[in-house]
């Protein structure tokens, strides 16, 4: 990010995107030129391959044992639906419900206006330091770079993002942000960073749990302060969700006198029968368990029982010029699984720091492009193979491939000047509607096989741009004769 | 123009002014279980699937709670525990608390992490997924009360065991700070591999009467 950019980011129906300087939307490299790097990283795809194909076991598993998945999966996705077609409704009556059991609400139009709000209010406190509950949202804004700006320490409490953390890394996957990381790796930076680790740690995933459970518990115990996402946000009674399993979230949502919820518009759900189906989805998909180890529920402030003073930030940042696409707002349904992630083939082989977004793999493909504006993060629609194993696996049916080529037409109706795919195409389109210059450039077309000397495919001596096109596929030599050409010999006929 | 009433108004936009409401939502999914509350076969279900999550489940007779609460302390923290070790929800039926151990009270919560376990009820259990919730009712006890003590044991009745999450959920006041307990706390973090036990309670015993 430079300090020349504007400070908005191009508008879609007039409705503004994520910023631009601001966040975690937005990678330095295109996909292609960070996925050459990772792709050439043996270890990463060792740690990627072993750990998607052990979650897609659990994920099946658990799946098949419910009759009614694709119930469930349908009731899903229209629920998220109707929420989305009244979510100015919805949202008001989370505002009020959440108002009349004691807890603030802010509206934060982006970022830039979240952070400054969380970070008002942090200080107000007159805490120096808070704990964090493992949350996308706050990710995909920078909120940690925000409050330390501000000279407050943040901890975050998820054993993945501590690992993060601690390792000065970036996350790269939605539910699992160190999922790029084996054991041995992860004892190393426990072992380099935690004081007072015991030398004698081992890289057992036990073991190592254990030594973030010792670093974190005192921490919990004098926190003034916490900051969450949520998972789901019932309108009808107020009542907040989050959905994690190591019970750091539980810390954070119980000890502190404050707690700060920071979360999307999208989250709403207008009723709380409609976490019957959700809380069914979620963890299923999410860890492959029948349910996760904790889920909390809270409307408001409690007397006596947790924080007793509760804010919750509601945030737009990109997500209404989302909505203003009519194909691209399923993406908005998003419940933060992460399953497309671990099905996905190119997922698993370039890892989430491709694509420079906090949200990677196919969700993250639709979802940061449309909330920064496709100009800004162009190359992701183009990161997917469209096999469409990202749309069998997604809990509320989010036709992703669908939404891909949408952006992929977006992006390429935006190109101010034509590509050398799009002259390419066009000159294609004028040799197939006019027969005879169509004939005549498939027998151009045979020339190749001079270059290619008796050999199955071209060498790849083709000059730029053609060159693109080959420097990772092989170009079949042109056969003797055309289809037609044999057809005509065969049958006789007229050309 | 606040931010308030500028986002609600970008998304009257982005919606238009025609705009279309789906119909209601079509629940064609499993709404009950078809078993009773408190059927045997859901009693076995609910044990199966929370052993599966290696908490440890110890069945009695309704008459038989205290003892085997007793018990299940002996297995979670080793024989040699005393009643200072363990504190109580203030409304746990006098009859399953065991003899001279400590009632929660309005002390800082953070103090309850000194306790070595604590003994709740619970608001209802949910078979199919085993899971445990706990509501803030006096019986369930504050929430830092199941989340300190690094053993917690609680008592499930059987009319409290519903089949699926649907008749759980039913069953709840979402107005209440609720605690939807399934296993011991967990995490599976590194390289996906699940390992029980980080900030939450290591060891989960569950006392199943009836």
């Amino acid at each position: 990010m430079t300090a020349t950019v504007p400070p908005k980011a191009p508008t879609f129906l007039g409705l503004p995107t994520a910023p631009r300087g601001v966040g975690h939307l937005r990678g330095e490299q295109s996909f292609p030129d960070a996925a050459r790097g990772a792709l050439r990283d043996g270890q990463l795809r060792a740690n990627l391959g072993h750990a998607t194909s052990t979650i897609r076991g659990k994920r099946a598993r658990v799946v098949a044992e419910l009759p009614d998945w694709e119930q469930l999966r349908e009731a899903g996705r229209a629920l998220k639906a109707a929420t989305m077609a009244r979510l100015d409704d919805h949202l008001e009556e989370l505002e009020r419900q959440v108002t009349a059991r004691g807890g603030v609400v802010h509206w934060a139009r982006d970022a830039n206006e979240a952070n400054e709000i969380v970070t008002r209010l942090v200080l107000a406190t007159g805490a120096t330091e808070v704990v964090k509950v493992k949350s996308m949202a706050t990710q995909e804004i920078a909120l940690n770079e925000a409050l330390e700006a501000a000279g407050l320490d943040v901890f975050e409490t998820d054993l993945a993002e501590l690992i993060v953390q601690l390792g000065e890394d970036k996350p790269s996957h939605i539910l699992v942000p160190a999922i790029h990381k084996n054991r041995a790796e992860i004892r190393e930076i426990f072992a380099r960073t935690i004081p007072g680790v015991d030398p004698a740690l081992t890289d057992d995933p036990r073991q190592l749990a254990m030594a973030a459970r010792a670093h974190l518990r005192e921490r919990f115990l004098r926190a003034r302060v916490a900051i969450s996402g949520a998972n789901f946000g019932v309108a009808e009674t107020g009542t907040l969700t989050v959905v994690e399993s190591e019970g750091n979230g539980r810390m954070c949502l119980t000890l502190p006198e404050t707690l700060i919820t920071v979360m999307g518009i999208e989250k709403v759900v207008p009723t709380w029968r409609d976490l019957e189906v959700f809380l069914q989805l979620l963890p299923r998909s999410s860890t492959g368990e029948r349910m996760n180890p904790y889920t909390s529920a809270w409307a408001g402030v409690t007397p006596g029982d947790g924080p007793q003073e509760f804010h919750l930030v509601l945030l737009d940042n990109g997500r209404t010029a989302v909505l203003a696409d009519e194909v691209g707002r399923e993406a908005l349904h998003c419940i933060r699984c992460s399953a497309c992630l671990n099905v996905c083939p190119v997922y698993e082989r370039t890892g989430g720091h491709s694509y420079g977004s906090v949200y990677p793999g196919p969700i993250g493909a639709i979802l940061s492009p449309q909330l920064t504006g496709v100009e800004d993060n162009a190359s992701l629609p183009y990161a997917s193979s469209l096999c469409g194993a990202c749309f069998e696996v997604c809990p509320v049916a989010i036709d992703i491939p669908s939404i891909l080529v949408h952006l992929r037409a977006e992006h390429v109706e935006a190109q101010q000047k034509p590509t050398a795919e799009a002259i390419a195409f066009r000159g294609l389109a004028t040799a197939m509607s006019h027969p005879r210059l169509w004939h005549l450039a498939q027998r151009a077309s045979r020339l190749g096989r001079l270059i290619a000397r008796g050999r199955a495919t071209l060498p790849n001596v083709l000059p730029p741009p053609l060159s693109g096109w080959t420097r990772s596929r092989d170009l079949p030599t042109p056969p003797t004769s055309t289809f037609v050409e044999q057809w005509t010999r065969e049958h006789g006929g007229t050309q | 123009m606040s931010a308030r009433e500028e986002v609600l108004g970008r998304i009257r936009t982005a919606l238009g002014p025609e705009r279309v409401v789906p119909a209601e939502v079509a629940r064609d999914y499993r709404l009950t279980d078809g078993r009773p509350a408190g059927d045997p076969e859901l009693l076995a279900l609910l044990v199966d699937r929370v052993e599966d999550y290696r908490a440890t489940v110890l069945r009695c007779s309704p008459a038989d709670i205290g003892a085997t609460v007793r018990a299940a302390l002996d297995q979670g923290l080793g024989a040699g525990w005393t009643a200072a070790d363990v504190v109580v929800a203030p409304g746990l039926e006098a009859d399953w608390r065991p003899a001279g151990c400590d009632v929660d009270d309005d002390r800082p919560p953070v103090q309850l992490a000194d306790r070595a376990a604590s003994v709740t009820a619970v608001a209802v259990a949910i078979a199919e997924t085993g899971t445990l919730v706990l509501d803030g009712s006096p019986a369930c006890g504050r929430r830092a009360l199941s989340l300190l003590p690094d053993c917690l044991v609680c008592v499930v009745t059987a009319d409290q065991v519903v089949g699926s999450v649907p008749e759980g959920l039913a069953r709840l006041d979402p107005l209440r700070p609720l605690t939807m307990v399934s296993g011991p706390s967990a995490t599976s973090d590194i390289e996906l591999q699940r390992v029980e036990g980080v900030h939450g309670p290591r060891t989960l015993m569950v006392v199943l009467a009836g």
